[in-house]
């Protein structure tokens, strides 16, 4: 019966996620900070699955940070996403895959809200229509990218080169995933398990050869909170978020971070190197971070693609120690080469770490 | 009914974000900003829904509404299903167009905010744009965004970007039609009303305080001078 009963609430949290046929649109932060990573997924979906995704030069920011920020109005974005719908009509495409969190948020709160208040709906038409001679169609369905590489965990993992296992004991990895906060905490029912037990990260770990470390402070924000990261003198809040997600999570001794929101591998990459500079605290082994990845990072990793082609070497964690726990080879002497073998020097390195 | 409170009812995120607060302080509990800042969702929400006239004006004019990171953890957790954060939104809003938001420190950041965001949408069709992400401002991007900073074409052209370059791709440079398109939905929806108005009101207490326009910016963008902190 109870079985019964949590099988039953479980189903409310699947996504039934298309197979094919995606309108994607770009990240601010994802294409700024890990431009490689959105690479890397539509290589992977267009040339590895031979899957069909769609992307037009015209496609802006949904303006989402500003939004968030509150330095622009809710039908000013409102139109912005009218206008990015639009375009997804006009090049024939009904599935919409961001890749960015807040944009996941964002489109998702504006179709609740136009549901609740058609009226709205109406009226960002009308605006649509007099401001940029655009008409849009809803989409069919509404994906985060990391839903898609979700959908296909299993397809990578059967053409994986690595698995997310140490190569000398076979033990498997043991990885903190971190999912967004706009991606399901204010429509649970939108992201794959929902708000408190996400699954879109656990099921790429699982399928992957990983264990997913359960922490306090595993549901807690990274710490961007928009204004207070973007203004200088607020900071504070953003990195004493980050410390406490890294001293929940110390005595489990995570292998790596996996998360699926542009912002958050920043905040936990960066903030480490922060802390390390205040305190002269490390939360790897022997000195090192935990190395912070993007899904799609990952992915290709196991893959096999090359670390450096993935842009691990922008990273301000170093990767190479859990590289070579997993035996993924990479070239130190490219690390920080620039096109065609370019030289251009390397990064200063922190006074504290490794 | 007090007037602010009508106002704050026109709202959609009110009408969505605010059915009836029993008060129980679940989104306090879970707030991150709660943790870090004098920060309390629960009494912001049990002052509006007061309609208190007087007490939603100072919150119009105080630090506190602009304390919120907008996570939106407090959502998940509230047993009533109010969203707290939308209703901050709605009260930031409501502060700008009044121009209370001048009256706090905090709120007078939205100056430096406005300014970066919406001239990075404007110009270049992205929210953050990596020529204005300067590590000047942000040291914390470390040693490695430093490094990129100095050699940015190749870097992004190694990782397989399109900076500034035509056709698609990351970072490419948005066609010149679809940023006046932008333009013109900032025109129609209040994006330029409330830029305005944040210029204006931004340009008026830098007089008082006796501070050029870049001084304003660079006190707003780096100074705190209240004690703002929970400790």
């Amino acid at each position: 019966m109870i079985y019964e009963g949590k099988r039953k609430i479980w189903s409310d949290y699947q996504k039934e996620i298309p197979d094919d046929h995606y309108f994607y649109v770009r990240s601010c932060i994802r294409q700024s900070f890990f431009p490689a990573s959105e690479r890397t997924f539509l290589d992977i979906v267009k040339n590895k699955l031979q899957k069909d995704f769609f992307e037009t030069e015209h496609h802006t920011t949904c303006g989402g940070i500003a939004y968030h920020s509150d330095a622009i109005p809710q039908e000013t974005v409102m139109t912005i996403i009218a206008r990015q719908f639009a375009l997804m009509h006009k090049y024939g495409y009904e599935n919409y895959v961001c890749s960015c969190i807040t944009s996941f948020g964002l489109y998702t709160e504006t179709l609740e809200t136009w549901r609740e208040f058609p009226e709205l709906e109406a009226k960002i038409k009308q605006i649509l229509w007099d401001t940029c001679k655009l008409e849009f169609s809803k989409p069919a369905y509404l994906a985060h990218a990391s839903d898609i590489i979700y959908k296909y965990r299993n397809l990578i993992a059967a053409r994986a080169k690595y698995k997310l296992i140490d190569k000398t004991t076979g033990r498997p990895l043991r990885v903190v995933e971190h999912i967004g906060c706009h991606y399901s905490k204010m429509f649970p029912s939108k992201g794959v398990g929902g708000a408190e037990y996400p699954y879109v990260l656990t099921g790429m770990i699982e399928a992957w050869g990983g264990e997913v470390i359960d922490y306090p402070e595993r549901r807690h924000c990274c710490g961007f909170g928009f204004r207070q990261y973007l203004v200088r003198s607020n900071r504070g809040y953003s990195l004493s978020n980050t410390h406490k997600k890294f001293e929940s999570m110390e005595p489990y001794k995570p292998d790596m971070i996996i998360t699926n929101c542009p912002g958050c591998p920043y905040f936990l990459d960066r903030w480490q190197y922060v802390i390390s500079e205040m305190e002269g605290k490390t939360y790897g082994e022997n000195g090192h971070g935990i190395p912070v990845f993007t899904y799609e990072e990952v992915a290709g990793l196991v893959m096999g693609y090359d670390p450096w082609d993935l842009g691990l070497q922008t990273h301000q964690v170093g990767v190479e120690p859990l590289l070579d726990k997993i035996g993924i080879p990479y070239d130190p002497e490219t690390k920080y080469k620039g096109p065609g073998n370019k030289d251009l020097g390397q990064p200063e390195r922190p006074s504290c770490l490794k | 009914m007090g007037k602010l409170y009508d106002r704050l009812i026109l709202d959609y995120r009110i009408q969505e974000g605010l059915r009836a607060c029993i008060n129980c302080g679940t989104c306090t509990a879970i707030c991150p900003a709660a943790e870090f800042y004098k920060y309390d969702p629960r009494k912001i929400v049990d002052i509006v829904q007061s309609k208190d006239e007087e007490e939603i004006e100072a919150l119009l004019k105080s630090e506190t509404i602009w304390y919120c990171g907008e996570c939106m953890s407090c959502v998940t957790r509230c047993p009533r299903k109010n969203a707290p954060g939308l209703v901050i939104m709605a009260l930031r809003s409501l502060s700008m167009e009044l121009e209370y938001f001048a009256e706090s420190e905090k709120g007078r950041q939205q100056y430096a905010l406005a300014k970066v965001l919406c001239g990075n949408i404007l110009n270049y069709g992205y929210c953050v744009y990596p020529r204005t992400f300067k590590y000047s401002m942000h040291p914390e991007a470390g040693k490695v965004w430093e490094w990129q900073e100095k050699h940015m074409q190749d870097v992004y052209s190694r990782l397989g970007a399109n900076l500034d370059g035509d056709g698609t791709g990351a970072l490419r440079r948005i066609p010149q039609e679809d940023l006046d398109q932008l333009q013109r939905i900032f025109d129609a929806t209040g994006a330029t009303d409330r830029l305005r108005i944040i210029r204006e009101v931004s340009m008026q207490k830098a007089e008082e305080l006796g501070l050029s326009e870049e001084e304003y910016f660079d006190k707003v963008f780096n100074q705190t001078e209240k004690d703002h902190l929970n400790r």
